[in-house]
């Protein structure tokens, strides 16, 4: 944009100033990434020499092995995926039919679509922690998937994205389903969803990552080994040393507990950059 | 409902007021299948947001018993002993200075990332992943590699520290100040993936034309951003402004307890760390309850403005 005044020797200095400052700053936002990598490649020895070593090890398997075994770290990932991969399944399809119901039909009580979404946008986890945690005791879901999935099946992102992008469907795809006597929910799963796919794959990395992420909340309603999530195990590893951190055992848990979220992103980043893109566009 | 401003939940994108154009009734003559369609949505909304949340706030008004056996209405007097308690006063303050730094150095940072790439340049899909990707990490991974970066004795900003200032020892884990500064550094460079996505966004659907215009017109583009950018992306600062306010108040709460668990002392216990330690830890009900309400109050607070300005047109209004 500036470039374009510029003489082309001007021009092409400037293009290569521009590279050179965004991996400048690839490289600073990646540091802590790459520092945690090293570290979880040395030995404990390693670990602690002075000044901190930069130089790659190669003990990674060895302390993955540990942090494996020390918090069941295969079975916390199983956990994590699946309650990540339910909940975003969940809220798709949930928010599916919610916005097909706000798009396509009338009825009454269509107009507190938005007073909704404000309220749960208004109600997260910690303004209602302590009942809802009770809430929980008293089904008998302590330490189970039920607590860690359900309470949050519901999705006003969800109902939003899609309503917005169903209105920009054309009325003709309708009509012509109508005019071929197929019912709504026909037209729903053969036509609509299908054309919506750029959408669920957004909000399937977005709800993914969220799930992912989740701490406060299984902290409280799991209290066994066996149930928790890996960002619990995270803390575990760092809270069960006593005398020195084992840094290179934490940071090889740590390692395998962010790849699946980074790996999720990075597949699915066209639909997710577009999927964002079309949201802020309208 | 034509012509109200959409509500949008965290990240969703920013929200802008919309007409009711295309939504009519495209299946007449369908009465219960609608109703039938949002009962999911709705359930759980209800069951799982709306009655806690009123439970919550008739809780804040009643003490109970160690055991919880019994339960005793205490009219206001859960406020009052919140408001009038050092701790909690401390609490208030920590999380205004944590949350203004996260949200003001974060969205500065990201909004002039985002500037650099809003441009053709060759290998800008790589560099979106890689500016992006901190999105993915929780915050409680932030934590954690924060923590290993500035460790007290292998760490390798102690070491760098010392050795460009002749031997001080940074300990955060024993200096409060230093110990806001390194969890708010953490917390800002986890959120930048996220803020540059929208920015980015936000930027690329400012028109070309207008950009052109003012340059010809003969302003520069220091004039040009905060004349024409920066108006324009005003629907998706106030977006991101309130994502990054739940973020500040709520979800770093798994970066706090990895981090710092509120310490050393107190320097760091922001208001949703002090709420699970009551609520969870000394099993304080009454005065979670209470605490769960004053946060709601402010968020509310967040929310109405943002719904106030995105409901105002922007200036440019296509």
């Amino acid at each position: 944009m500036l470039g374009e005044v510029m003489p082309l020797s001007g021009k092409n200095r400037y293009k290569i100033l521009i590279h050179g400052l965004l991996i400048l700053l690839v490289l600073v936002l990646a540091f802590p990434v790459v520092y945690a990598l090293i570290t979880s490649t040395l030995s404990f020895q390693e670990s602690y020499t002075y000044p901190p070593r930069l130089i790659p090890g190669n003990q990674f398997l060895a302390n993955a092995a540990v942090a494996w075994h020390r918090i069941k770290l295969g079975r916390l990932l199983f956990n994590t995926w699946l309650i990540s991969i339910v909940v975003a399944l969940a809220k798709i399809i949930l928010s599916l039919l919610a916005a097909f119901a706000y798009t396509h039909f009338k009825f009454r009580g269509r107009g507190l679509l938005f007073p909704m979404c404000m309220i749960t946008q208004m109600l997260p986890l910690p303004v209602r922690i302590v009942p809802t945690f009770q809430l929980m005791a008293s089904f008998d879901w302590i330490n189970s998937y039920y607590a860690l999935t359900i309470p949050f099946f519901a999705s006003t992102t969800g109902i939003l994205l899609f309503r917005q992008f169903f209105m920009t469907v054309p009325r003709d795809l309708s009509d012509a389903a109508r005019v071929d006597g197929a019912g709504p929910m026909r037209y729903f799963l053969q036509i609509l969803v299908p054309v919506s796919k750029t959408n669920i794959a957004a909000l399937f990395v977005i709800e993914f990552i969220f799930m992912w992420s989740q701490y406060l909340w299984p902290l409280i309603v799991i209290t066994t080994g066996e149930m928790r999530v890996v960002q619990i195990g995270v803390k575990m590893l760092l809270a069960s040393e006593q005398i020195a951190p084992e840094w290179n055992v934490i940071m090889a848990g740590t390692v395998m507990a962010m790849l699946p979220p980074l790996m999720i992103l990075i597949l699915f980043r066209k639909s997710f950059t577009q999927g964002i893109a079309m949201q802020s566009q309208k | 409902m034509g012509g109200k401003p959409e509500a949008c939940p965290p990240h969703l994108g920013p929200c802008r007021p919309k007409g009711e154009a295309m939504q009519e009734e495209r299946f007449p003559g369908y009465r219960w299948l609608p109703y039938l369609l949002v009962a999911p949505s709705i359930a759980v909304i209800v069951i799982f947001l709306v009655v806690p949340f009123v439970q919550s706030v008739r809780g804040s008004f009643f003490i109970s018993t160690p055991f919880g056996t019994k339960t005793i209405y205490v009219g206001l007097r859960n406020y009052i002993r919140l408001f009038s308690s050092p701790d909690y006063q401390n609490s208030i303050l920590t999380t205004l200075a944590f949350s203004s730094f996260v949200i003001i150095i974060g969205l500065s940072v990201s909004l002039g990332i985002a500037q650099l790439l809003n441009q053709k340049i060759r290998g800008l899909g790589f560099y979106q992943v890689a500016l992006i990707w901190t999105y993915a990490l929780s915050p409680a991974i932030a934590g954690v590699i924060w923590a290993s970066m500035f460790a007290p004795a292998t760490g390798l900003v102690p070491y760098i520290v010392s050795k460009l200032s002749g031997g001080y020892v940074l300990n955060w884990m024993t200096n409060g100040r230093i110990a806001l500064l390194v969890v708010v550094a953490a917390a800002t460079w986890k959120m930048l993936g996220y803020n540059i996505v929208f920015l980015l966004a936000g930027l690329q659907n400012v028109p070309k034309a207008l950009m052109e215009a003012a340059r010809v017109d003969g302003a520069g583009p220091w004039k040009a951003f905060w004349r024409i950018t920066f108006p324009m992306l005003s629907p998706t600062t106030t977006f991101l402004l309130f994502v990054n306010m739940l973020y500040a108040f709520f979800q770093v709460f798994g970066l706090i307890d990895i981090m710092t668990r509120g310490g050393p002392g107190n320097a760091t216990e922001i208001l949703v760390y002090k709420l699970y330690r009551d609520g969870f830890i000394h099993l304080n009900t009454g005065s979670a309850s209470a605490q769960s309400f004053v946060i709601f109050f402010v968020i509310s607070i967040g929310a109405i403005i943002q719904l106030r300005v995105a409901t105002r047109k922007a200036i440019y209004a296509r």
